[in-house]
């Protein structure tokens, strides 16, 4: 105890720290600084990696592939596994956009008590278990399964759908596990908003539908941005949710690299894969912060 | 006031009824038949808790729900401490290296996840740890960090400063302005920090996935197993047991955060 008040602030600080930054710098950074070497490293034949033996190997394998000539030809198959999984990032974001916005409005809009049941309702699925959700939505959409069954009790549909592992059950996962990502951020913008405003604006000749594109979307913007990077950057990476509901039919970013530490066994190309993936990420982050600084200073001008 | 409601959109409504049972159907489904009587996992043969039964008599399963609890239980205790630590420390009035460790602590939710499962998969192989529930252990408690730590450091940054200063005039001395003043205050923000990193980690597939070894499978490792091998009733009973514990968590947190406000 007398020790620690004759140390200086700053001391006591870097002892306290010292806990979490050892974690994060041992768990996190180095392990990083190590994909980095590898995906800069060669291969021995049977896939081990020879350390201090650099080589862009990797990298060239992402774009060229070599022929029987030993020519590098370009090669469009991985830029492809990107693009897809940038596709799916972008439409999975969209739903959740189209779907979720009228749903935080509408909880917004509820007396207070209710409101805060609705959010329980939104956030307990978000808790639950991903891969119980998962096999939840298997027992559903496969053949024979839920949806089926109902439909044939319907007597809407006599054949069977062929739901489960198509781009379709990808897209409704994804949808299910990232739409509370949406609802929450853009609920907490609406929550702040004077209601008044729009009572104003309504006095002053709007109508809803004007209040709502002039008035309440611009103030929800913050949640908007922010519930769009959060469900878009880890939909670029995912991994589990194509790889159950989608079959291995559709190659994602997060498959294509689970592969090379598998049965590809280049753990290189893997690294430099990653470090792609990890780019895209960060990209998207800066996008949506450089987004939510422009909107910053749009407000400063009203 | 208005001739017409205005606070009210049409088709809204209809969007988020929606959109509330597209949440709740699938779980509904699964709980439902997870108390169905029979083999068959589809097909509704009378109410029976044979799913919950054949639980007890698989090793695997019980393997993977102690080793899952364990972990959960060292990660939470090790990442909790380390969080609080670290949000006290950066309770200061302004400092210079703040954002860079503020950073540092953000990063494990910054990093795709395959990514840091391969990371720390390639860190073992580098230091030529096998892998085990050990390295498993290790993983989360670096990943549970930042999910103690924002909870504790929100609740922080609503504590006063002038109370400890008031503590201090009144002839406290550090150790008594923080074990009455500051602790009690903190105390529901590090409770929803410890529950946040144990669903946190209860909850984590991917990096489990990579960096565990033989016998060191966790529930959702074993479901991701199970999943690939078909549906069964057993499967639809450990969901329904996973489902509830979640569904008790996020309960219990939510009313702890309430009561802090009161």
């Amino acid at each position: 105890m007398n020790i620690w008040s004759s140390l200086t602030i700053n001391r006591r600080r870097q002892i306290l720290l010292s806990p979490a930054i050892l974690f994060l710098l041992g768990g996190i950074v180095f392990p990083m600084l190590i994909v980095a070497i590898v995906s800069i490293s060669r291969t021995a034949d049977y896939g081990d990696i020879l350390w201090g033996k650099l080589s862009a190997n990797a990298y060239i394998q992402f774009l060229f592939e070599q022929d029987l000539d030993e020519r590098k030809i370009f090669n469009l198959d991985y830029i492809f596994v990107f693009l897809r999984s940038l596709k799916l990032a972008l439409l999975t974001t969209f739903g959740c956009l189209i779907l979720g916005f009228p749903t935080a409005l509408f909880i917004a809009l509820q007396p207070v008590r209710r409101r805060n049941t609705l959010l329980i309702l939104v956030s307990i699925p978000f808790w639950a278990n991903l891969l119980v959700r998962l096999y939840a939505w298997i027992i559903l959409l496969r053949d024979g399964g839920g949806i089926e069954q109902f439909l044939h009790w319907l007597h809407l549909k006599k054949d069977e759908l062929g739901l489960m592992y198509t781009s379709t059950a990808t897209a409704i996962g994804l949808l299910y596990a990232f739409i509370p990502f949406m609802i929450l951020p853009i609920y907490a913008s609406l929550e702040k908003i004077d209601w008044r405003l729009v009572d104003a604006a309504c006095d002053l000749g709007a109508n809803r539908w004007q209040a709502l594109r002039r008035i309440i979307t611009p103030l929800a913007l913050p949640g908007i941005i922010s519930g769009c990077t959060l469900v878009f950057v880890p939909t670029l990476g995912v991994y589990v949710i194509p790889d159950i509901l989608g079959g291995s039919k559709s190659l994602m970013i997060g498959n294509l690299i689970h592969l090379q530490y598998t049965s590809a066994h280049n753990w290189p190309f893997g690294a430099a894969l990653s470090f792609v993936l990890l780019g895209l990420t960060l990209l998207g982050m800066l996008m949506c912060r450089f987004c939510s600084k422009r909107t910053g200073k749009m407000y400063e001008c009203v | 006031m208005n001739a017409f409601k205005l606070h009210s959109f049409p088709g809204i409504r209809p969007i988020a009824v929606l959109i509330f049972s597209f949440l709740y159907i699938p779980i509904i489904v699964l709980v439902l038949l997870s108390f169905n009587q029979g083999e068959l996992t589809t097909v509704w043969q009378g109410l029976g808790l044979n799913g919950y039964i054949e639980i007890w008599q698989d090793p695997y399963i019980i393997q993977a729900a102690k080793n899952s609890f364990i972990v959960a239980l060292i990660a939470t205790l090790v990442a909790t401490p380390s969080a609080t630590l670290a949000a006290l420390a950066l309770w200061q009035r302004q400092s210079d290296d703040r954002s860079i460790i503020a950073s540092l602590i953000g990063l494990p939710l910054l990093i795709p996840g395959i990514v840091v499962a391969v990371a720390t998969l390639m860190l073992f192989s580098f230091i030529g740890l096998k892998l085990s529930l050990f390295t498993v252990i290790i993983a989360h408690s670096t990943f549970c960090i930042p999910f103690a730590y924002f909870p504790i450091k929100t609740r922080l940054s609503k504590i006063h400063f002038n109370l400890v200063d008031a503590a201090t005039d009144l002839y406290a001395n550090s150790w008594q302005a923080f074990w009455h003043i500051t602790w009690p205050q903190l105390l529901p923000g590090i409770i929803a920090g410890a529950l946040l990193s144990f669903i946190t980690s209860m909850d984590d597939f991917i990096i489990t996935y990579f960096v565990s070894g033989p016998g060191s499978a966790t529930l959702p490792v074993y479901i991701f197993g199970a999943i690939k091998r078909g549906i069964s009733p057993k499967i639809n009973a450990v969901s329904t047991l996973i489902l509830g514990i979640s569904i008790l968590f996020v309960t219990v947190s939510y009313f702890t955060g309430r009561q802090a406000q009161r």
